[in-house]
């Protein structure tokens, strides 16, 4: 068993809140889990869930009530391993007044990377996230999307091993997210290992081998997007076009029409007779695919559950 | 150390960018009138005048400076979370704190410098000559340099373990405190009792006595300002600063960032 | 978690040491500054009706920085034993200007300026014009009128114009008994030491500031040893009367049973006859100074 990227042992936090402080909020309980060297791991949960705080606590931004973790082997407590990590922080903000290339600049010399290697890797690197034509306006004309892209080039600047990214979709419009998502694969192939937060399930889906669910402070799961719904499929589903007249089909009156386009679901065992049906009324068919239940509903439910119980917990006052 | 250097040319960086410089148009515009009104007083004094004047608005404009932006070094990092994306990197946090602190105080040297040149060249425009003594007005700047450097670790060790307003509020009130530290080592004691007033006395040296940076009595008539006493008020100056940056360099060790 | 107390203990030493050398450092600085003390900043503004235009609607304010200002400096210059006090007036003058009310100014700046060194700056004429003015803005204030005799009385050793200030300051419903009886008094017999102890017992009653308490009470110490000798002398002359010859120490009169211990003077040193045979400080005792440095 090689040496997992990221570990975590009961890692908790807890924060004084309330009158005098007093009383205390559990934001993180007892986090055990593993990222292994190479994988792309998806940590899940809604807002509020303890992702960000888990994220902190490994970038030592706060500092854990108990439990330890450990990066490459390395104690967290060791700054110097920051060299081989690079972070995303959530809504990233920098410095209003300075440009692009001189924030990327000002962030690389914390490395030790010689000038011209800072130069290169700078170029290259604002080239990479789309920012060459902005690199000499300064941050506070960026707009959030710009800024984003901003955080993730001093995040993988100087080509760290690990990188762990805050919520790296937000703020980002649909081509924005594509080209993150282009980045993490390109990371992945080059054998880095990524962390990253989102409660956008489709991207999770899309890019992670395996997800964590952090639900209400306390990891609920982790496993593969498919381990975590199950693997047997709904069905199938079969989108058409039909005009003109309606004609009788048992099959018709399921579907849910938008126009002159039918959505409908049936059981993969009845699909050829679908199919035929719809032939000999003069439909066009336009797709056919297998219905998954996917990671949103399982969602749904745990944080419906988790919900209950906190209510039960306030009503019963235990 | 390279990291300490870093931050420091970010800050000072920072501080032109911020426009902070443009407090030395209003200066420039101070002296200028103020030699010109001079011009009518009676002779005799207005080099005096010109000389407080000048080291006051010096030290004054200095001392909002030290303050405002001193506690703006830490909790605006916070509040912006710049600092998110700093701290990930391989930097310790006293470097960072480090940085900070040089970065403003050579901000405040460089805003010193350029307003003891408009003193001078006021001085010049009203006595058309500089005599010797007048080298005693750099020391009295300098001194003001150690000064406000004090303020800015003060404001900094304030503003790490409390809300911007509050550490404004304190260190303001530290400041006041320190100016008249001295008087409580020499006060009246009629109606104290000696518990109490050697206590007293105690608290007088723990504070930071800011007068001692100040030769502007003497500077202003001429007088010459002794080399033991620059040398000590140096020493006073570093050790207090290193006392506390140590101070809130513990502090912000251990801060959770919001 | 190990890196953390051993960083937390090169903290701790920087701050005690620092604060060590700082305090050491402190009382070498404060030696050099003393050495180059010289007027204060404020002091640029001499003009007492210049200081009082800038201070727009704030002239109370100013005028109780100046007395501040005017309290600490004799505190300091107090301290150090440097009795120069230049700037005493010029800091009242100022202060009593911005702020004709503020009794406490007069009062203070009479005693100190009128006194002579050590104890103040030895300018009764000062002191008179402060008074004339306090008297100008507060008529009513029979305390400028005490003060005023006692200025006169004391160091400018003009008992007329001591009586006739406390005449003055007696017809006030207010004023103390005492002050009628003091007027004539002086009129008739100029100075005497229990006129003396009387005035500076009223003063240290009525003195409101700790400091003029404490000067009150130091020419007091003084004058009680004059009217313990002249006591003791007048105890003497008995003794000669009695037994035919003059007591040549304390312990005869003692022993003959006009006194029931040997009397000391404040600091506790035995009063002694010399050889005139006349009531004396005992040679050791640091009275003795201070009565010399009044005389002077």
């Amino acid at each position: 068993m090689s040496t997992p990227a990221i570990e975590t042992e009961n890692l908790s936090k807890e924060y004084p809140f309330g009158f005098l402080n007093l009383k205390t909020k559990k934001s993180l309980e007892n986090l055990t889990m593993r990222v292994e060297t190479g994988e792309v791991f998806g940590f899940l949960g809604p807002n509020g869930a303890g992702k960000s705080t888990t994220i902190k606590l490994l970038m030592r931004l706060i500092f854990p009530t108990s439990g330890t973790a450990r990066i490459q082997g390395k104690s967290i407590d060791d700054v110097r391993m920051h060299q081989n990590i690079g972070y995303l922080p959530e809504q990233p903000y920098f410095y209003d007044y300075l440009t692009a290339t001189e924030v990327l600049d000002y962030f690389a010399r914390f490395h030790n990377l010689s000038a011209g290697d800072r130069r290169e890797r700078v170029a290259k690197m604002l080239q990479k996230v789309g920012l060459e034509t902005a690199k000499k306006i300064q941050l506070r004309k960026y707009s959030k999307g710009m800024l984003q892209r901003v955080g993730l080039a001093q995040a993988i600047l100087h080509d760290p091993e690990v990188v762990v990214l805050d919520e790296p979709m937000s703020g980002l419009d649909p081509l924005g997210r594509r080209e993150v998502r282009d980045i993490i694969l390109e990371l992945k192939h080059a054998g880095k290992t990524v962390l990253f937060s989102t409660h956008i399930l489709t991207d999770a889906e899309m890019l992670c081998d395996r997800v964590g669910v952090i639900v209400g402070g306390k990891l609920r799961g982790v496993g593969t997007p498919g381990e975590m719904v199950g693997i047997q499929t709904q069905g199938m589903e079969i989108l058409f076009e039909l005009h003109g007249e309606l004609q009788k089909a048992p099959l018709l009156a399921r579907a849910a029409r938008t126009g002159e386009r039918y959505r409908v679901q049936i059981p993969e065992s009845e699909l050829y007779g679908a199919i035929d049906e719809l032939k000999a009324a003069g439909a066009r068919i336009l797709s056919v695919s297998q219905v998954k239940p996917n990671l949103e509903e399982f969602f749904m439910n745990l944080v419906e559950a988790d919900r209950a119980q906190a209510n039960a917990i306030d009503v019963s006052g235990k | 150390m390279k990291n300490v250097l870093t931050v420091a040319t970010n800050t000072f960086r920072e501080a032109v960018r911020d426009r902070v410089l443009y407090n030395l148009v209003f200066f420039a515009l101070l002296m200028m009138g103020a030699a010109i009104l001079v011009g009518q007083i009676s002779i005799g004094i207005e080099s005096s005048v010109i000389v407080s004047l000048g080291l006051t608005a010096i030290s004054v404009i200095g001392i909002f400076i030290a303050i405002f932006i001193g506690v703006g070094l830490v909790s605006k990092e916070m509040d912006k979370r710049t600092l998110y994306a700093l701290l990930a990197k391989p930097v310790q946090r006293w470097e960072f704190l480090l940085g900070k602190f040089f970065g403003l105080v050579m901000t405040l040297t460089v805003n010193t410098a350029a307003m003891a040149v408009g003193l001078f060249v006021a001085l010049w425009t009203v006595k058309h000559s500089l005599t010797g003594s007048d080298v005693y007005i750099l020391v009295a700047v300098y001194l003001i340099v150690l000064k406000l450097a004090l303020l800015v670790g003060l404001a900094l060790l304030f503003s790490c373990f409390t809300t911007p307003f509050l550490a404004i509020l304190f260190s303001a009130g530290i400041y006041v405190a320190g100016v008249f530290a001295q008087n409580l080592r020499t006060m009246q004691a009629v109606d104290i009792n000696p518990a109490t007033l050697r206590m007293l006395k105690g608290v007088s040296y723990v504070l930071p006595n800011f007068e001692n940076f100040n030769v502007m009595g003497t500077v202003a008539h001429g007088g010459v300002v002794p080399g033991a006493l620059v040398w000590h008020a140096t020493l006073y100056g570093v050790i207090y600063s290193a006392v506390v940056l140590a101070g809130a360099a513990a502090i912000f060790s251990r801060r959770n960032l919001k | 978690m190990r890196k953390d107390w051993r960083a937390g203990l090169g903290v701790a030493a920087i701050v005690v040491l620092g604060l060590t050398a700082v305090w050491r450092l402190q009382e070498r600085i404060d030696a050099e500054r003393h050495e180059i003390y010289e007027e204060r900043d404020e002091m640029q503004l001499r003009s007492p009706r210049l200081v009082k235009a800038l201070s727009l609607e704030y002239a109370p304010l100013m005028g109780a920085i100046y007395w501040t200002r005017a309290v600490q400096y004799y505190g300091e210059k107090h301290h150090v034993g440097d009795m120069k006090l230049e700037l005493l007036w010029p800091l009242l003058d100022v202060a009593t200007t911005l702020d004709p009310k503020l009794i406490v100014a007069y009062r203070f700046g009479s005693t100190f300026l009128s006194d002579a060194p050590p104890r103040g700056a030895g300018r009764p004429d000062l002191g008179v014009k402060l008074l004339e003015r306090g008297l100008k803005s507060n008529p009513d204030e029979w305390h400028l009128y005490q003060d005023l005799g006692n200025v006169y009385y004391f160091d400018a050793k003009n008992y007329p114009k001591a009586a006739a200030a406390f005449e003055e300051g007696s017809k006030n419903p207010n004023a103390l008994i005492w002050m009628k009886v003091m007027a004539a008094k002086i009129a008739a017999e100029g100075e005497t030491p229990e006129t003396s102890y009387t005035l500076w017992m009223q003063v240290l009653q009525t003195a409101t500031d700790p400091a003029i308490k404490k000067n009150a009470e130091s020419h007091l110490r003084l004058l009680k040893t004059d009217l313990d000798c002249r006591e003791l002398d007048r105890l003497a002359d008995e003794y000669e009367k009695k037994l035919g010859k003059r007591p040549t120490k304390m312990s005869d009169l003692v022993q003959a049973g006009f006194l029931r211990g040997v009397p000391a003077d404040a600091e506790g040193y035995p009063y002694v006859f010399g050889e005139d045979g006349k009531a004396e400080l005992n040679l050791n005792s640091p009275m003795l100074e201070e009565k010399l440095m009044e005389k002077k």
